[in-house]
């Protein structure tokens, strides 16, 4: 099975996207699953399930939602296999701009929308320099000149990413996203971190990279509710 | 690189999912193609789809090929190989930079040399009333100064052998002037426009309704004629709009 984990800022088009490249992926073939991470509140699984696929949804509440994401990597896996996906795609929520929360292994995919003008590739770090294709969103809306500037600079931040332009309303952009994903390898058992979170005061805080269960401690949530302390 | 002779629209579906009345359209260099219908009728969908060089991936399902073949995918979505420019109906720029700045990192972009910036900010100014310099933050630059802007950075940086055109009248910019700089000789050129002068300035005309092409209309020589008259016309309105502008009066301007 493939994991592909779409990270962007809030607004960027991320679900809109994956609505046309899910589309797209069942017309090839490919059976998706779905796991949307928020913080509070969403109601794309509702979106999502009208496109006939696996859907579950996690709300990280009070803690950090990409550790929360890669806190539950594992049971996304197991989860998806069950229902027997091919690929699983992770959508986080993707807030904080200075971790980035891809795994090696996976395809990473960063959404960022081009209205933000194009210092905005500069601001976001490792969501964007760590990810292997970065999909730029809303670009009707600008002129093909600031397209192209703001594309430039993608590629001064990450030179050695795929960039796909895509518009979440007319869908262009999702054939390629989808073909881009046909072309990923299975994910492996081991998973690491690309890139370690910020320093502060949970495990991924001070610099761990391993996914499995074991390796965390501090308060720690499931992705189906359950709430425990780990440690000392 | 290779020689752009033919630019072909294989076409695709309109909004009700019917086909579209042509089957395919084939333009060459040097030709000017109109682009007409009512709003909403599709015009700026189907210059969206020249412009990504679509291949029935977007909602018209439209392909459209150079010399008759499916570019590849670097000429598709590379800047340095696309040979495609267009002015869109975008009034204004939404990057936080300077004109400079901006037009520097555009012409890197198309590995065209940083010299091009000031020429295009001198022919941008020959477009606008109000000049542009080059310390000037885009976002603070009007809708008028925006789209001459684009119009020179078109002319210069994205020079291509393809142009498309979005409704250049409905910026306040000269349109006959713009309409010279972007469709240089050897190009093929597609115009949107709600004008008469310059939908019968084109070759052809591209008639659109409800997101579907309906027809190719060519030219006929009473339009061209009717054309020479509007361009009269048209030349009397704009030098009256100057005066106007200029704060002049028009009381002794006589009606043709």
């Amino acid at each position: 099975m493939k994991l592909v984990v779409v990270a962007g800022t809030p607004g960027s088009g991320k679900t809109s996207v994956l609505m046309h490249t899910i589309r797209s992926l069942k017309q090839g073939g490919t059976s998706p699953a779905v796991v949307k991470i928020d913080c509070l509140w969403t109601d794309d699984g509702k979106r999502f399930e009208r496109l006939d696929i696996p859907v579950r949804i996690g709300l990280s509440r009070d803690m950090c939602p990409d550790h929360f994401a890669i806190y539950n990597t594992d049971e996304m896996l197991q989860w998806a296999r069950e229902q027997d996906a091919g690929v699983l795609i992770n959508e986080t929520a993707g807030l904080c701009l200075r971790c980035a929360p891809y795994p090696d292994g996976c395809l990473a995919v960063c959404v960022i929308d081009v209205t933000t003008g194009p210092n905005t590739p500069l601001k976001v770090g490792p969501l964007l320099t760590t990810a292997d294709v970065v999909v730029a969103t809303k670009g009707d809306i600008v002129s093909q000149a600031e397209r192209e500037v703001f594309r430039e600079r993608v590629n001064e931040a990450n030179p050695g990413c795929r960039i796909i332009e895509a518009n979440g309303l007319s869908g262009q952009g999702a054939s390629e996203l989808a073909e881009v994903i046909c072309e990923t390898p299975d994910v492996g058992q081991e998973l690491t971190l690309r890139h370690n979170a910020p320093l502060a005061i949970c495990t991924l805080c001070t610099g761990e990279t391993r996914v499995a269960k074991e390796h965390h401690m501090g308060v720690l949530r499931h992705i189906d509710g359950f709430t425990e302390y780990r440690g000392e | 690189m290779q020689d752009i002779h033919e630019l072909t629209i294989i076409c695709g579906i309109d909004k009700s999912g019917a086909k579209e009345d042509v089957e395919k359209i084939r333009i060459c260099p040097g030709e000017i193609i109109g682009i007409v219908g009512p709003t909403g009728s599709g015009k700026s969908s189907l210059i969206c789809d020249i412009e990504q060089l679509s291949q029935g991936d977007t909602p018209t399902r439209r392909k459209i090929l150079i010399n008759g073949k499916a570019p590849g995918r670097d000429i598709r979505t590379d800047p340095r190989k696309k040979r495609i420019a267009q002015l869109s109906q975008n009034m204004h720029f939404l990057a936080d930079m300077t004109v400079e700045a901006f037009l520097r990192m555009h012409a890197k972009s198309r590995d065209r040399n940083s010299n091009t910036v000031e020429r295009v900010i001198s022919i941008a100014n020959t477009l606008t009333g109000e000049s542009i310099q080059p310390g000037h933050q885009l976002t603070i630059l009007s809708g008028g100064q925006s789209r001459a802007l684009m119009a020179a950075d078109i002319a210069v940086i994205s020079d291509s052998p393809i142009v498309l055109i979005d409704e250049i009248e409905n910026a306040g910019i000269k349109k006959q002037e713009a309409l010279k700089l972007l469709a240089a000789e050897g190009k093929i050129v597609l115009v949107v426009t709600h004008d008469p002068v310059l939908a019968l300035m084109t070759k052809r005309r591209i008639v659109m309704r409800k997101g579907g092409i309906r027809q190719v209309i060519t030219t006929s020589t009473g339009e061209m004629n009717v054309c020479t008259e509007l361009v009269r016309l048209d030349n009397y309105m704009m030098s009256l709009r100057n005066t106007i502008r200029q704060g002049g009066l028009v009381e002794q301007a006589v009606v043709v």
